[in-house]
């Protein structure tokens, strides 16, 4: 009985003292056709931990990194082991949404903090709020609300909206129609996964609308935009993308028929400030390739680990310190400043971008203007948390 | 809705036609004539295209990438059939399924490690752009390409089974097998024969299809659902029956999704017409695949009589 009591004791002083490293769970998609996304984030994060000597706010870093193969039971028995096992301080890495609602959960029961470098369900911006999660990344609708505003700027007055036929497809279109003042020339949905667009094509050239907007992520938006250009219709017709659209994976596939897209984001690689063009320098020089939003998302996640471990002087097992660190964001993102609406997702910027060519000929999204300034989420009333 | 739309849908359901048709004619002789199962059909398919985009890149040339890229799937395929096939031809349906379902996933896997998980095709510059057929009908040049190519092979297949003594031999096969053997057919060579030419026509709709869809792994799954679709309609072992089938399904499919919303839309309100427009158009290739087997069990061209 007395040694229980020594080891419970001893427990507590270890809670209270300093720990001696951070442990990191980063559970993302490594294989498949969305392996390029997954792999950015991991690329991008492991970076900001090697930039700062291996370690995370002062602390030696130890990340654990685990692939969940697109598929959320994966993921989720790879957070049961991070969080059970591997006793992690942080979870991290998600890319998809439908994987990030199976696995975080287990992070939030076990009181363990969920940084998502991607996913940002909005059910989880509103009832489902949860004080562990905090999102480095955009709210889900933000990019297509963001679109939307941006077309009604644009005065088109008459929008074809094409998505796939499942719920983030039309939280999508929803997000974009939210912000979209004008006409619905037509709402497509498309059957989730499908590579030949030409009938759909077909019917966009004979409705002559004035714009049209896409969410289509990975595979789907590749063949999408080359057919779209095979077609001629982007002679005519504007095409609209959100920023993950036409980001370099998709950019590297497809080639110069990106040329001149326009897309919406919180994050460009020429966004000026110290700490992104740091990233931007760094990232290249180690992958040799330019970052994504992906990537930029997954090294924000790291910073803000960091920023949270040093502000607490690496009492990382005091959880409502570090959530009070975490809110207060003081680190420099690579989007520039931002703060945590009370839901714990960003309130901040959302840019223009078009596709365009650098001084070497390469093709990346070039800033044109700001849409939106501390722009939040339609969910967070919904949200009960403090 | 005009005439010019429904032109270009006709053409665009003739161009996804006949390369189901490419698919779906190896997969109907393998079928009708070996009584074998291959799921890994498809992984032809994806070897095909992965095959190309090797061979054009080593090349610099589509045409001569793609024309390489069809004896080496061919010769790929033949392999399989000799080392592994072969010995499942004795076995009932439900071993061959699981063994070549095991060979879709090895070949998957086999695939990554040799190219990773995608490869790119680019489309020839000069075919890139759109080619105007009539005054307000411009079209793509290279799906264009697409539909002459397929209608070549087409004539050339049919040439092949309807002139050839190989071509008698193969049609023998497919409607009476142990009358062929009794005859003193050499079944074993036939079958390779055969094999390879379907890998052949399997490389030929994946080279041709890559640069407008995505050349990546796992790409033959979803199309060799299609493919059996096709199959079962025309008629198991027709090679006539495939073709009609590929058109029927390509059409079907095609102006499912361009009409069907619009359709819904005269007769419901908009709500019930934009959730139920695309979640009917998506199952009308297996609404047709059921009539189809309502009044005609055997498929419309059946090849045993």
């Amino acid at each position: 009985m007395k040694i229980k009591l020594l080891a419970v004791a001893l427990c507590f002083a270890a809670n209270a003292h300093a720990a001696d490293r951070v442990k990191v769970g980063l559970i993302t998609t490594l294989s498949g056709p969305n392996a390029a996304i997954g792999s950015d984030i991991r690329d991008a994060f492991q970076l900001a931990v090697k930039l700062n000597g291996g370690k995370l706010g002062g602390l030696p870093a130890e990340v654990i990194v685990g692939d969940d193969q697109f598929k959320p039971d994966v993921g989720r028995q790879l957070a049961e082991k991070n969080v059970k096992v591997d006793r992690v301080n942080f979870l991290t890495g998600i890319v998809f949404s439908n994987i990030m609602l199976a696995s975080a959960p287990i992070a939030f029961e076990n009181k363990t903090i969920y940084v998502s470098p991607n996913a940002a369900p909005s059910p989880m911006a509103g009832k489902d709020c949860n004080p562990y999660l905090f999102v480095a990344s955009w709210p889900n609708d933000a990019y297509h609300e963001a679109a939307g505003q941006h077309a009604t700027n644009r005065g088109y007055k008459n929008t074809y909206l094409i998505a796939p036929n499942y719920q983030a497809g039309k939280d999508s279109l929803a997000g974009f129609k939210r912000y979209y003042k004008g006409n619905i020339a037509a709402e497509v949905y498309t059957q989730l996964g499908q590579l030949d667009y030409a009938a759909e094509l077909a019917q966009v050239r004979a409705a002559k609308p004035d714009a049209l907007y896409i969410f289509l992520p990975g595979g789907m938006g590749v063949n999408f935009i080359k057919q779209f250009v095979a077609a001629g219709l982007s002679k005519d017709i504007p095409l609209l993308v959100p920023g993950f659209g036409d980001d370099q994976d998709i950019i590297r596939p497809v080639g110069d028929a990106t040329l001149g897209l326009f897309d919406t984001a919180h994050w460009a690689i020429d966004l000026d400030n110290a700490a992104n063009r740091k990233f931007v320098a760094a990232f290249e020089k180690e992958y040799k390739r330019l970052p994504t939003v992906y990537a930029s998302q997954g090294y924000d996640s790291a910073l803000l680990i960091d920023a949270a471990v040093r502000d607490t002087k690496g009492k990382i097992e005091d959880v409502e310190a570090v959530r009070k660190a975490m809110k207060a964001t003081k680190f420099e993102s690579v989007r520039g400043a931002f703060k945590f609406n009370r839901n714990q997702m960003p309130i901040q910027n959302y840019y223009l971008r078009v596709v365009s060519k650098d001084s070497q000929g390469r093709l990346y999204n070039k800033v044109l203007g700001t849409v939106f300034k501390d722009h939040g989420d339609a969910y967070v009333q919904d949200c009960k948390m403090k | 809705m005009s005439w010019i739309l429904i032109a270009e849908q006709s053409l665009n359901g003739l161009q996804f036609g006949l390369m189901l048709f490419l698919l779906a004619a190896g997969l109907t002789l393998v079928f009708g004539i070996m009584d074998m199962i291959n799921l890994a059909h498809g992984s032809l398919y994806m070897l095909g295209a992965f095959l190309a985009s090797t061979f054009v890149q080593l090349t610099g040339s589509f045409t001569a990438g793609v024309l390489l890229a069809i004896p080496a799937t061919a010769v790929l395929g033949m392999a399989l059939e000799v080392t592994l096939l072969r010995t499942l031809y004795q076995r009932d349906h439900m071993a061959q399924v699981l063994a070549t379902f095991a060979l879709i996933l090895i070949i998957n896997e086999l695939t990554r490690l040799v190219w990773g998980s995608d490869a790119s095709l680019p489309m020839p510059g000069a075919l890139s752009g759109p080619v105007e057929l009539m005054p307000g009908l411009p079209y793509p040049a290279y799906r264009l390409l697409i539909i002459v190519v397929g209608l070549a092979v087409a004539l050339l297949l049919f040439f092949l089974v309807t002139k050839t003594k190989v071509g008698m031999l193969v049609r023998a096969g497919a409607s009476n097998r142990e009358m062929a053997l009794a005859m003193g057919v050499n079944i074993r060579l036939l079958f390779t024969l055969v094999f390879g030419a379907g890998a052949a026509l399997c490389a030929v709709a994946g080279a041709m299809l890559a640069p407008l869809l995505a050349v990546q792994v796992g790409m033959g799954e979803n199309i060799l659902i299609l493919a059996f679709v096709v199959i079962v309609i025309g008629g198991i072992g027709s090679i006539r029956g495939a073709l009609v089938g590929a058109l029927l399904v390509g059409i079907v499919d095609t102006i499912g999704r361009a009409f069907l919303p619009i359709l819904f839309g005269l007769f419901f309100q908009p709500r019930v017409a934009s959730a139920a427009g695309p979640a009917i158009a998506s199952v009308s290739i297996y609404l047709l695949m059921a009539v189809v087997l309502y009044f005609r069990p055997q498929g419309l061209f059946p090849a045993r009589g």
